[in-house]
């Protein structure tokens, strides 16, 4: 049950994507725009976001166990240390540089932009890399 | 500064679904989403690897599932090079790693739970866009 839990939060995720056009590199770049033409659309999708998860997270958190799964798993890490702002600086240069962070770039994979689909090659290689030289957070 | 393509109610209605996502996948799977950390355990970890994929694969489905009950066709404009792209990819795939989160595990998931890791990181990464946004403008 819990794959088809997966495979479902994926295809809604996506459909939020294109409703919010996040998935829209021009869109993305507008929103950081922010001395030029700018498009506060990005922070209206946090806010629709938040105001959904926020209240449902502190109430699920009470719950003894998920319903498909062991226990609950997420990260509790609560350091703020040299490589949360050295990941989110290299982060946010990249964002603003091709106006794609990971979810709206791997959902475009099925529009076939041969652009999209190299920035998802090149991110994935990021992925490894960080992994091969042991520096994750 | 000028405000322009302003679209309030889609992004509000569509940041309300992408939420739904999070909140279905924690109340089932028991587990917070972030993109770049779905995507780099499925690639790297043998753990929940399948479950990864999968909803990898929804995420690519989900603009397929949306042109076909709607008839609509989606348009994405990219006005940037091939080889900057390849760059930009590299430094969000390193730098999500490193940082443990991008616009949905940091900017959704954590700060919906009020980490201050998590608003740390979403802050710095929002300025750091900008910046460069900027610079790129100037240039």
């Amino acid at each position: 049950m819990s794959k088809i839990i997966s495979l479902v939060s994926g295809i809604i995720f996506g459909i939020g994507l294109v409703i919010s056009e996040m998935i829209n590199p021009e869109k993305v770049l507008g929103f950081l725009d922010l001395f030029g033409n700018w498009d506060p659309s990005l922070a209206f999708v946090m806010i629709g976001a938040l105001i959904v998860s926020s209240p449902m997270f502190h109430l699920i958190k009470r719950k003894e166990k998920p319903l498909f799964a062991e226990n609950f798993n997420y990260s509790n890490n609560k350091e703020i240390n040299n490589k949360l702002i050295i990941g989110s600086v290299l982060f946010g240069a990249g964002w603003g540089l091709g106006g794609l962070c990971p979810g709206p770039a791997i959902s475009s994979i099925a529009l076939l932009n041969i652009n999209s689909i190299s920035f998802v090659v090149a991110m994935f290689f990021g992925f490894y890399l960080v992994k091969f030289f042991k520096l994750n957070s | 500064m000028n405000i322009i393509n302003f679209t309030p109610v889609t992004a509000t209605i569509g940041g309300m679904i992408i939420g739904l996502a999070v909140v279905i996948f924690f109340l089932f799977n028991g587990r917070l989403v972030g993109i770049s950390g779905i995507a780099a355990n499925a690639l790297t970890e043998k753990n929940n690897k399948f479950d990864n994929l999968l909803f990898l694969i929804g995420l690519i489905i989900g603009p397929i599932v949306y042109s076909f009950i709607t008839d609509q066709e989606i348009n994405i404009i990219i006005s940037n090079s091939f080889i900057l792209l390849i760059f930009a990819g590299l430094l969000v795939g390193v730098g999500t790693r490193i940082s443990g989160g991008c616009t949905s595990g940091h900017g959704i998931s954590g700060i919906g739970r009020f980490s201050l890791r998590s608003i740390v990181a979403t802050i710095t990464f929002m300025i750091v866009g900008i910046a460069t946004v900027l610079i790129k403008n100037l240039i």
